[in-house]
Protein backbone atom coordinates (compact mmCIF):
# COMPACT_ATOMS: atom_id res chain seq x y z
CA UNK A 1 0.00 0.00 0.00
CA UNK A 2 3.02 2.78 0.99
CA UNK A 3 4.53 1.62 -2.02
CA UNK A 4 1.38 2.68 -4.40
CA UNK A 5 1.07 5.95 -1.81
CA UNK A 6 4.61 6.65 -2.98
CA UNK A 7 4.32 6.77 -6.56
CA UNK A 8 1.43 8.36 -6.38
CA UNK A 9 2.91 11.32 -4.12
CA UNK A 10 5.85 11.48 -6.19
CA UNK A 11 3.62 11.78 -9.20
CA UNK A 12 1.65 14.43 -7.56
CA UNK A 13 4.77 16.02 -6.68
CA UNK A 14 5.60 16.32 -10.21
CA UNK A 15 2.83 17.31 -11.67
CA UNK A 16 2.39 20.46 -9.33
CA UNK A 17 5.74 21.28 -10.59
CA UNK A 18 4.67 21.39 -14.08
CA UNK A 19 2.16 22.92 -13.39
CA UNK A 20 4.26 25.50 -11.41
CA UNK A 21 7.16 25.82 -14.36
CA UNK A 22 4.24 26.10 -17.21
CA UNK A 23 2.76 29.35 -14.96
CA UNK A 24 6.57 30.33 -14.90
CA UNK A 25 7.27 30.23 -18.80
CA UNK A 26 3.55 31.83 -19.31
CA UNK A 27 4.42 34.39 -16.65
CA UNK A 28 7.64 35.04 -18.46
CA UNK A 29 6.78 35.45 -21.89
CA UNK A 30 3.50 37.21 -21.25
CA UNK A 31 6.06 40.77 -20.09
CA UNK A 32 7.00 40.53 -23.77
CA UNK A 33 3.86 42.56 -24.26
CA UNK A 34 3.82 44.62 -21.57
CA UNK A 35 6.70 47.63 -20.73
CA UNK A 36 9.30 48.61 -19.63
CA UNK A 37 11.63 46.78 -20.83
CA UNK A 38 15.59 46.92 -19.90
CA UNK A 39 17.50 46.28 -23.44
CA UNK A 40 20.30 46.95 -21.87
CA UNK A 41 20.02 43.63 -20.20
CA UNK A 42 19.11 41.95 -23.07
CA UNK A 43 22.26 43.06 -24.80
CA UNK A 44 24.14 41.89 -22.03
CA UNK A 45 22.36 38.24 -21.97
CA UNK A 46 22.66 38.29 -25.98
CA UNK A 47 26.77 38.65 -25.43
CA UNK A 48 26.79 36.29 -22.51
CA UNK A 49 24.56 33.59 -23.96
CA UNK A 50 25.38 34.17 -27.69
CA UNK A 51 29.03 35.54 -28.24
CA UNK A 52 31.15 33.65 -24.89
CA UNK A 53 29.77 30.34 -25.68
CA UNK A 54 31.28 30.32 -28.75
CA UNK A 55 34.53 28.80 -28.04
CA UNK A 56 32.47 26.01 -26.33
CA UNK A 57 30.09 25.51 -29.59
CA UNK A 58 32.87 25.36 -31.92
CA UNK A 59 35.34 22.67 -29.65
CA UNK A 60 32.21 20.30 -29.03
CA UNK A 61 31.11 19.97 -32.54
CA UNK A 62 34.16 20.22 -34.50
CA UNK A 63 35.33 17.01 -32.17
CA UNK A 64 32.04 14.91 -32.40
CA UNK A 65 31.90 15.60 -36.31
CA UNK A 66 35.48 13.95 -36.88
CA UNK A 67 34.44 11.17 -34.54
CA UNK A 68 31.10 10.79 -36.13
CA UNK A 69 33.38 10.64 -39.43
CA UNK A 70 35.55 8.26 -38.44
CA UNK A 71 32.87 5.89 -37.35
CA UNK A 72 30.60 5.84 -40.18
CA UNK A 73 33.58 4.72 -42.24
CA UNK A 74 34.65 1.79 -40.12
CA UNK A 75 30.68 0.77 -39.89
CA UNK A 76 29.81 1.58 -43.36
CA UNK A 77 32.76 -0.70 -44.42
CA UNK A 78 31.46 -3.57 -43.03
CA UNK A 79 28.68 -3.71 -46.38
CA UNK A 80 31.11 -1.82 -48.59
CA UNK A 81 29.16 1.88 -47.95
CA UNK A 82 32.28 3.88 -46.90
CA UNK A 83 31.00 6.43 -49.64
CA UNK A 84 28.05 7.69 -47.22
CA UNK A 85 30.46 9.31 -45.04
CA UNK A 86 29.32 12.92 -45.69
CA UNK A 87 25.81 12.59 -45.73
CA UNK A 88 25.84 10.53 -42.85
CA UNK A 89 27.65 13.25 -41.28
CA UNK A 90 25.75 15.89 -42.08
CA UNK A 91 22.22 14.47 -41.58
CA UNK A 92 23.79 13.36 -37.85
CA UNK A 93 24.53 16.39 -36.90
CA UNK A 94 22.49 18.71 -38.66
CA UNK A 95 19.58 16.95 -37.29
CA UNK A 96 20.56 15.30 -34.07
CA UNK A 97 24.04 16.31 -32.41
CA UNK A 98 24.20 19.95 -33.62
CA UNK A 99 21.14 20.95 -31.52
CA UNK A 100 21.54 18.61 -28.63
CA UNK A 101 25.08 19.01 -27.73
CA UNK A 102 24.65 22.58 -27.62
CA UNK A 103 21.82 22.46 -25.95
CA UNK A 104 23.74 20.67 -23.56
CA UNK A 105 26.15 22.66 -23.30
CA UNK A 106 24.12 25.63 -23.21
CA UNK A 107 22.72 23.99 -19.96
CA UNK A 108 25.83 23.49 -18.50
CA UNK A 109 27.18 26.80 -19.24
CA UNK A 110 24.63 29.08 -19.09
CA UNK A 111 21.91 27.45 -17.02
CA UNK A 112 24.12 27.10 -14.08
CA UNK A 113 25.27 30.23 -14.48
CA UNK A 114 22.15 32.21 -14.59
CA UNK A 115 20.39 29.56 -11.43
CA UNK A 116 23.49 30.51 -9.47
CA UNK A 117 23.15 34.00 -9.97
CA UNK A 118 19.50 34.42 -9.49
CA UNK A 119 19.81 32.15 -6.75
CA UNK A 120 22.83 34.35 -5.16
CA UNK A 121 20.59 37.40 -5.74
CA UNK A 122 17.45 35.83 -3.90
CA UNK A 123 19.41 34.74 -1.25
CA UNK A 124 21.17 38.52 -0.28
CA UNK A 125 17.73 39.93 -0.51
CA UNK A 126 18.86 41.40 -4.23
CA UNK A 127 15.72 40.36 -5.75
CA UNK A 128 13.67 42.09 -2.69
CA UNK A 129 15.37 45.38 -3.30
CA UNK A 130 14.84 45.14 -7.01
CA UNK A 131 11.11 45.26 -5.67
CA UNK A 132 11.11 48.26 -3.55
CA UNK A 133 13.07 50.13 -6.36
CA UNK A 134 9.88 49.41 -8.68
CA UNK A 135 11.33 46.90 -11.20
CA UNK A 136 9.69 43.42 -11.64
CA UNK A 137 12.39 41.47 -11.61
CA UNK A 138 10.55 39.28 -14.01
CA UNK A 139 11.24 41.52 -16.68
CA UNK A 140 14.33 42.64 -15.12
CA UNK A 141 15.77 39.50 -14.84
CA UNK A 142 13.73 36.76 -16.52
CA UNK A 143 12.42 38.07 -19.68
CA UNK A 144 15.96 39.28 -21.15
CA UNK A 145 17.56 36.39 -20.45
CA UNK A 146 14.92 33.77 -21.45
CA UNK A 147 14.34 36.04 -24.73
CA UNK A 148 18.51 36.20 -26.00
CA UNK A 149 18.75 32.23 -25.37
CA UNK A 150 15.77 31.96 -27.06
CA UNK A 151 17.08 34.38 -29.93
CA UNK A 152 20.93 33.24 -29.66
CA UNK A 153 21.09 29.40 -29.24
CA UNK A 154 19.15 28.76 -32.62
CA UNK A 155 22.47 30.71 -34.42
CA UNK A 156 24.72 28.93 -32.73
CA UNK A 157 23.20 25.67 -33.59
CA UNK A 158 23.42 26.51 -36.79
CA UNK A 159 27.25 27.83 -36.49
CA UNK A 160 28.15 24.46 -34.66
CA UNK A 161 26.55 22.83 -37.74
CA UNK A 162 29.04 24.13 -39.65
CA UNK A 163 32.12 23.03 -37.56
CA UNK A 164 30.62 19.97 -37.18
CA UNK A 165 30.40 19.22 -40.61
CA UNK A 166 33.82 20.64 -41.14
CA UNK A 167 34.91 18.22 -38.26
CA UNK A 168 33.61 15.49 -40.81
CA UNK A 169 35.28 16.84 -43.54
CA UNK A 170 38.61 17.52 -42.21
CA UNK A 171 38.76 13.61 -40.79
CA UNK A 172 37.39 13.06 -44.23
CA UNK A 173 40.07 14.21 -46.28
CA UNK A 174 43.24 14.03 -44.51
CA UNK A 175 42.32 10.92 -42.68
CA UNK A 176 40.07 8.63 -45.05
CA UNK A 177 41.05 9.28 -48.61
CA UNK A 178 37.97 10.90 -49.53
CA UNK A 179 38.27 13.81 -52.08
CA UNK A 180 37.65 17.21 -51.01
CA UNK A 181 35.55 18.85 -53.53
CA UNK A 182 32.56 15.56 -53.85
CA UNK A 183 33.10 15.73 -49.98
CA UNK A 184 31.37 18.75 -50.14
CA UNK A 185 28.94 18.78 -52.98
CA UNK A 186 27.60 15.26 -51.26
CA UNK A 187 27.03 17.11 -48.47
CA UNK A 188 25.21 20.19 -49.84
CA UNK A 189 22.88 18.05 -51.74
CA UNK A 190 22.50 15.83 -49.30
CA UNK A 191 20.44 17.92 -46.88
CA UNK A 192 17.43 19.61 -47.18
CA UNK A 193 15.95 22.59 -45.91
CA UNK A 194 13.75 20.67 -43.37
CA UNK A 195 17.24 19.42 -41.95
CA UNK A 196 18.20 22.86 -41.31
CA UNK A 197 14.97 24.33 -40.43
CA UNK A 198 14.12 21.24 -37.64
CA UNK A 199 17.81 22.04 -36.59
CA UNK A 200 17.14 25.93 -35.65
CA UNK A 201 13.98 25.19 -34.30
CA UNK A 202 15.54 23.04 -31.94
CA UNK A 203 17.80 25.29 -31.25
CA UNK A 204 15.11 28.00 -30.02
CA UNK A 205 13.21 25.55 -27.78
CA UNK A 206 16.50 24.31 -26.26
CA UNK A 207 17.84 27.78 -25.86
CA UNK A 208 14.29 28.90 -24.20
CA UNK A 209 14.25 25.61 -21.72
CA UNK A 210 18.16 25.88 -20.52
CA UNK A 211 17.19 30.10 -19.62
CA UNK A 212 13.71 29.25 -18.30
CA UNK A 213 14.76 26.53 -15.93
CA UNK A 214 18.09 28.71 -14.59
CA UNK A 215 15.37 31.78 -13.53
CA UNK A 216 13.17 29.01 -12.87
CA UNK A 217 15.02 27.35 -10.25
CA UNK A 218 17.09 30.54 -9.04
CA UNK A 219 13.94 32.38 -8.47
CA UNK A 220 12.62 29.49 -6.14
CA UNK A 221 16.42 28.99 -4.49
CA UNK A 222 16.75 28.29 -0.74
CA UNK A 223 18.08 30.42 2.04
CA UNK A 224 22.28 30.63 2.43
CA UNK A 225 24.85 29.12 0.13
CA UNK A 226 22.94 25.33 0.15
CA UNK A 227 20.29 27.00 -1.15
CA UNK A 228 22.15 28.29 -4.38
CA UNK A 229 23.93 25.27 -4.41
CA UNK A 230 20.91 22.97 -4.80
CA UNK A 231 19.35 25.63 -6.87
CA UNK A 232 22.08 25.40 -9.78
CA UNK A 233 21.94 21.60 -9.71
CA UNK A 234 18.45 21.50 -9.89
CA UNK A 235 18.56 23.90 -12.55
CA UNK A 236 21.46 22.26 -15.21
CA UNK A 237 19.96 18.69 -14.16
CA UNK A 238 16.30 19.69 -15.15
CA UNK A 239 17.63 21.88 -18.29
CA UNK A 240 19.32 18.34 -19.80
CA UNK A 241 16.50 16.07 -19.24
CA UNK A 242 13.78 18.62 -20.45
CA UNK A 243 16.18 19.54 -23.33
CA UNK A 244 16.46 15.53 -24.41
CA UNK A 245 13.11 15.03 -23.80
CA UNK A 246 12.01 18.05 -26.22
CA UNK A 247 14.71 16.58 -28.88
CA UNK A 248 12.69 13.69 -28.86
CA UNK A 249 9.39 15.21 -29.54
CA UNK A 250 10.69 17.67 -32.23
CA UNK A 251 12.44 14.85 -33.93
CA UNK A 252 9.38 12.87 -33.98
CA UNK A 253 7.17 15.92 -34.77
CA UNK A 254 9.74 16.83 -38.05
CA UNK A 255 10.42 13.62 -39.24
CA UNK A 256 7.99 10.87 -38.04
CA UNK A 257 6.75 9.24 -41.44
CA UNK B 1 0.61 57.45 7.98
CA UNK B 2 0.97 53.35 8.28
CA UNK B 3 -1.51 51.36 10.28
CA UNK B 4 -0.76 47.57 10.53
CA UNK B 5 -3.44 45.85 12.31
CA UNK B 6 -2.82 42.03 13.62
CA UNK B 7 -0.41 40.86 10.97
CA UNK B 8 0.98 37.29 11.49
CA UNK B 9 3.41 34.76 10.13
CA UNK B 10 4.35 31.55 10.61
CA UNK B 11 7.56 29.77 8.47
CA UNK B 12 6.60 26.16 8.45
CA UNK B 13 4.99 25.61 12.50
CA UNK B 14 7.85 28.41 13.28
CA UNK B 15 5.17 31.07 14.66
CA UNK B 16 7.18 34.45 14.03
CA UNK B 17 4.59 37.36 14.03
CA UNK B 18 1.65 36.77 16.00
CA UNK B 19 -0.61 39.54 15.73
CA UNK B 20 1.60 42.68 15.53
CA UNK B 21 -0.26 46.32 15.80
CA UNK B 22 1.58 49.36 15.51
CA UNK B 23 0.42 52.72 14.13
CA UNK B 24 3.08 54.95 12.60
CA UNK B 25 1.94 59.25 12.28
CA UNK B 26 2.76 60.65 8.43
CA UNK B 27 6.26 62.85 9.43
CA UNK B 28 7.39 60.40 12.55
CA UNK B 29 10.11 58.18 12.81
CA UNK B 30 9.24 55.13 15.11
CA UNK B 31 12.05 52.88 15.93
CA UNK B 32 11.80 49.20 15.91
CA UNK B 33 13.54 47.72 19.16
CA UNK B 34 13.62 43.74 20.19
CA UNK B 35 15.76 40.93 20.51
CA UNK B 36 17.45 38.65 18.11
CA UNK B 37 15.09 36.85 15.84
CA UNK B 38 11.76 37.94 16.94
CA UNK B 39 10.87 39.07 13.06
CA UNK B 40 11.60 42.86 13.16
CA UNK B 41 12.95 42.29 9.59
CA UNK B 42 9.71 40.09 8.48
CA UNK B 43 7.45 42.99 10.11
CA UNK B 44 8.95 45.58 7.84
CA UNK B 45 8.51 43.23 4.73
CA UNK B 46 5.34 42.20 5.24
CA UNK B 47 4.55 46.07 5.21
CA UNK B 48 5.93 45.72 1.90
CA UNK B 49 4.40 42.82 0.49
CA UNK B 50 8.16 41.08 0.09
CA UNK B 51 6.30 38.04 2.30
CA UNK B 52 2.55 38.10 2.08
CA UNK B 53 1.46 38.13 5.93
CA UNK B 54 -0.62 35.14 6.95
CA UNK B 55 -3.61 37.18 8.25
CA UNK B 56 -4.14 41.03 9.00
CA UNK B 57 -3.97 44.31 7.24
CA UNK B 58 -1.72 47.04 6.76
CA UNK B 59 -3.11 50.11 5.41
CA UNK B 60 -0.69 53.10 4.37
CA UNK B 61 -2.83 56.57 3.87
CA UNK B 62 -6.10 54.37 4.95
CA UNK B 63 -5.20 52.51 1.48
CA UNK B 64 -5.26 48.44 1.89
CA UNK B 65 -1.68 47.36 0.57
CA UNK B 66 -2.20 43.86 2.15
CA UNK B 67 -4.00 42.43 -1.16
CA UNK B 68 -2.49 44.30 -4.19
CA UNK B 69 -1.67 42.59 -6.88
CA UNK B 70 2.17 42.23 -7.57
CA UNK B 71 3.09 44.38 -10.49
CA UNK B 72 -0.37 46.07 -10.40
CA UNK B 73 -0.04 49.42 -10.96
CA UNK B 74 -1.07 50.34 -7.70
CA UNK B 75 1.02 48.12 -6.20
CA UNK B 76 3.98 50.49 -8.52
CA UNK B 77 2.55 53.54 -6.85
CA UNK B 78 2.64 52.82 -3.72
CA UNK B 79 6.14 51.20 -3.78
CA UNK B 80 7.11 54.70 -5.49
CA UNK B 81 6.90 55.79 -2.54
CA UNK B 82 9.14 53.93 -0.43
CA UNK B 83 12.59 53.63 0.01
CA UNK B 84 14.39 50.74 1.65
CA UNK B 85 17.80 49.65 3.49
CA UNK B 86 18.01 45.88 3.82
CA UNK B 87 20.12 44.79 6.78
CA UNK B 88 22.50 42.94 4.36
CA UNK B 89 22.36 46.35 2.15
CA UNK B 90 21.70 43.81 -0.61
CA UNK B 91 23.52 46.13 -3.07
CA UNK B 92 23.61 44.57 -7.16
CA UNK B 93 27.03 43.56 -7.62
CA UNK B 94 26.83 43.87 -11.02
CA UNK B 95 26.00 47.26 -10.71
CA UNK B 96 28.82 49.75 -10.00
CA UNK B 97 28.08 52.12 -6.46
CA UNK B 98 26.85 55.38 -8.22
CA UNK B 99 24.49 53.02 -10.48
CA UNK B 100 23.42 51.46 -7.10
CA UNK B 101 22.73 54.40 -5.46
CA UNK B 102 20.38 55.99 -8.60
CA UNK B 103 18.98 52.70 -9.72
CA UNK B 104 15.87 54.38 -9.80
CA UNK B 105 16.90 57.56 -11.21
CA UNK B 106 18.39 55.65 -14.41
CA UNK B 107 14.80 53.89 -15.92
CA UNK B 108 11.14 53.67 -15.08
CA UNK B 109 8.54 56.75 -14.24
CA UNK B 110 11.26 58.57 -12.78
CA UNK B 111 14.19 58.36 -15.49
CA UNK B 112 16.60 61.02 -15.41
CA UNK B 113 19.76 61.79 -17.76
CA UNK B 114 22.89 59.85 -17.05
CA UNK B 115 24.99 62.86 -16.10
CA UNK B 116 22.28 64.19 -13.70
CA UNK B 117 21.45 60.47 -11.90
CA UNK B 118 25.31 60.08 -11.41
CA UNK B 119 25.45 63.90 -9.64
CA UNK B 120 22.34 62.85 -7.13
CA UNK B 121 23.92 59.67 -6.60
CA UNK B 122 27.67 61.48 -6.40
CA UNK B 123 25.84 64.12 -3.51
CA UNK B 124 23.50 61.31 -1.84
CA UNK B 125 27.34 59.11 -1.42
CA UNK B 126 28.24 62.54 0.32
CA UNK B 127 25.58 62.38 2.59
CA UNK B 128 26.03 59.54 4.15
CA UNK B 129 29.71 60.05 4.55
CA UNK B 130 31.44 58.52 1.37
CA UNK B 131 34.01 60.09 -0.86
CA UNK B 132 32.97 60.60 -5.06
CA UNK B 133 36.49 57.87 -5.29
CA UNK B 134 33.94 55.53 -4.32
CA UNK B 135 30.89 55.80 -7.01
CA UNK B 136 32.79 53.85 -9.47
CA UNK B 137 34.24 50.82 -7.54
CA UNK B 138 31.95 47.90 -7.39
CA UNK B 139 30.18 46.99 -4.28
CA UNK B 140 32.35 43.77 -3.74
CA UNK B 141 35.22 45.94 -3.31
CA UNK B 142 33.76 47.78 -0.53
CA UNK B 143 33.86 47.54 3.25
CA UNK B 144 30.82 46.04 5.32
CA UNK B 145 30.07 49.35 6.55
CA UNK B 146 30.81 51.07 3.61
CA UNK B 147 28.03 48.36 1.61
CA UNK B 148 25.55 49.38 4.05
CA UNK B 149 25.65 53.24 3.50
CA UNK B 150 26.00 52.92 -0.08
CA UNK B 151 22.44 50.98 0.77
CA UNK B 152 21.71 54.20 2.60
CA UNK B 153 22.11 56.35 0.02
CA UNK B 154 19.98 54.18 -2.85
CA UNK B 155 16.89 54.36 -0.21
CA UNK B 156 16.96 57.77 0.23
CA UNK B 157 17.91 58.48 -3.57
CA UNK B 158 14.50 58.87 -5.12
CA UNK B 159 13.63 61.27 -1.73
CA UNK B 160 10.93 58.88 -0.50
CA UNK B 161 8.06 59.80 1.52
CA UNK B 162 8.28 56.84 3.70
CA UNK B 163 11.48 54.84 4.50
CA UNK B 164 12.63 51.60 5.91
CA UNK B 165 15.91 51.35 8.28
CA UNK B 166 16.81 47.92 8.63
CA UNK B 167 19.78 48.13 11.21
CA UNK B 168 21.52 51.16 9.36
CA UNK B 169 24.06 51.54 11.82
CA UNK B 170 25.02 48.10 12.56
CA UNK B 171 29.07 47.78 11.75
CA UNK B 172 29.59 51.18 11.45
CA UNK B 173 32.20 52.91 14.03
CA UNK B 174 30.61 55.57 16.75
CA UNK B 175 31.26 58.36 14.79
CA UNK B 176 30.14 57.33 11.78
CA UNK B 177 26.95 55.67 13.54
CA UNK B 178 26.56 59.30 14.70
CA UNK B 179 26.64 60.36 11.18
CA UNK B 180 23.84 58.55 10.26
CA UNK B 181 21.69 58.94 13.26
CA UNK B 182 22.24 62.83 12.29
CA UNK B 183 21.15 61.54 8.30
CA UNK B 184 17.99 59.95 9.70
CA UNK B 185 17.10 62.63 11.92
CA UNK B 186 17.33 65.00 9.17
CA UNK B 187 15.05 63.23 6.72
CA UNK B 188 12.35 63.25 8.91
CA UNK B 189 12.66 66.60 10.18
CA UNK B 190 13.33 68.66 7.20
CA UNK B 191 12.22 66.33 4.32
CA UNK B 192 9.01 65.27 6.26
CA UNK B 193 9.34 61.72 5.63
CA UNK B 194 7.75 59.37 7.80
CA UNK B 195 10.56 56.63 8.95
CA UNK B 196 10.79 52.87 10.29
CA UNK B 197 13.89 51.74 12.00
CA UNK B 198 15.12 48.50 13.26
CA UNK B 199 18.05 48.83 15.48
CA UNK B 200 19.80 47.43 18.23
CA UNK B 201 21.62 50.59 19.16
CA UNK B 202 20.07 52.40 21.99
CA UNK B 203 22.20 55.06 21.50
CA UNK B 204 20.68 55.35 17.95
CA UNK B 205 16.98 54.96 18.99
CA UNK B 206 17.76 57.98 21.45
CA UNK B 207 19.04 60.02 18.17
CA UNK B 208 16.11 58.82 15.83
CA UNK B 209 12.96 58.04 17.86
CA UNK B 210 9.90 59.82 18.20
CA UNK B 211 8.06 56.63 19.27
CA UNK B 212 9.97 53.34 19.78
CA UNK B 213 8.08 49.50 20.14
CA UNK B 214 9.41 46.96 21.06
CA UNK B 215 9.01 43.42 19.54
CA UNK B 216 8.58 40.52 21.66
CA UNK B 217 7.54 36.79 21.22
CA UNK B 218 5.51 37.87 17.49
CA UNK B 219 3.84 40.83 19.55
CA UNK B 220 4.18 44.50 19.98
CA UNK B 221 5.05 44.07 23.74
CA UNK B 222 5.51 48.09 24.87
CA UNK B 223 5.32 51.53 22.35
CA UNK B 224 5.40 54.42 23.35
CA UNK B 225 7.21 57.45 22.63
CA UNK B 226 10.84 58.04 23.39
CA UNK B 227 10.59 60.15 26.09
CA UNK B 228 8.91 57.22 28.33
CA UNK B 229 11.48 54.67 27.42
CA UNK B 230 13.11 55.17 31.13
CA UNK B 231 10.19 55.80 33.38
CA UNK B 232 8.31 52.48 32.18
CA UNK B 233 7.81 49.98 34.54
CA UNK B 234 7.58 47.22 31.56
CA UNK B 235 10.01 44.62 32.96
CA UNK B 236 10.81 43.24 29.42
CA UNK B 237 11.37 46.73 27.97
CA UNK B 238 13.40 47.75 30.91
CA UNK B 239 15.72 44.98 30.57
CA UNK B 240 16.31 45.68 26.89
CA UNK B 241 17.05 49.31 27.74
CA UNK B 242 19.66 48.41 30.33
CA UNK B 243 21.27 45.33 28.27
CA UNK B 244 20.89 43.52 31.49
CA UNK B 245 21.06 39.37 31.76
CA UNK B 246 19.16 38.68 34.46
CA UNK B 247 15.59 39.19 33.75
CA UNK B 248 12.12 38.16 32.35
CA UNK B 249 13.79 37.57 28.74
CA UNK B 250 15.44 34.48 28.80
CA UNK B 251 19.02 34.64 27.50
CA UNK B 252 20.11 31.16 26.79
CA UNK B 253 23.97 30.07 27.83
N1 LIG C 1 12.22 33.58 4.40
C1 LIG C 1 12.21 32.96 5.60
N2 LIG C 1 12.00 31.64 5.66
C2 LIG C 1 11.99 31.00 6.86
N3 LIG C 1 12.18 31.60 8.03
C3 LIG C 1 12.39 32.92 8.04
C4 LIG C 1 12.43 33.68 6.81
N4 LIG C 1 12.67 34.97 7.12
C5 LIG C 1 12.78 35.01 8.46
N5 LIG C 1 12.63 33.79 9.01
C6 LIG C 1 12.65 33.49 10.44
O1 LIG C 1 11.87 34.44 11.11
C7 LIG C 1 12.47 34.83 12.32
C8 LIG C 1 12.55 36.34 12.41
O2 LIG C 1 13.46 36.81 11.45
P1 LIG C 1 13.85 38.33 11.31
O3 LIG C 1 14.85 38.40 10.22
O4 LIG C 1 12.63 39.15 11.17
O5 LIG C 1 14.52 38.63 12.70
P2 LIG C 1 14.98 40.03 13.27
O6 LIG C 1 14.06 40.40 14.36
O7 LIG C 1 15.15 41.00 12.15
O8 LIG C 1 16.39 39.64 13.88
P3 LIG C 1 17.79 40.44 13.80
O9 LIG C 1 17.74 41.50 14.82
O10 LIG C 1 18.80 39.39 14.16
O11 LIG C 1 17.94 40.94 12.42
C9 LIG C 1 13.83 34.17 12.38
O12 LIG C 1 13.77 33.14 13.32
C10 LIG C 1 14.04 33.59 11.02
O13 LIG C 1 14.64 32.35 11.09
MG1 LIG D 1 16.64 41.72 11.08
Amino acid sequence: MSFFAAIGRSFLILLSAIGRVTLFAVETVSHIARPPYYPRELATALLQIGYFSLPVVGLTTIFTGGALALQIYAGGARFSAEAVVPQIVAIGIVRELGPVLVGLMIAARVTSSIAAEIATMKVTEQIDALVTLSTNPMKYLTLPRVLAATLVVPVLVGIGDVIGIMGGYMVGVNRLGFNAATYLTNTIDFLEALDIISSLVKGAVFGFIAALMGCYFGMRSGRGAQGVGAATKGAVVAASVLILAANFLLTELFFAA
Amino acid sequence: MIEIQGITKAFGTKEVLRGVDLTVPKGESMVIIGGSGTGKSVTLKCILGLIPPDDGVVLVDGQDVTHMKQGSEERDAFLARFGMLFQGAALFDSLPVWQNVSFRLLRGSLKKSKDEAREIAKEKLRRVGLTPDVADLYPAELSGGMQKRVGLARAIAADPEIIFFDEPTTGLDPIMAGVINDLIREIVVEMGATAMTITHDMSSVRAIADDVAMIHNGKVRWSGPVGDLDGSHDPYLHQFVTGSAEGPIEALR
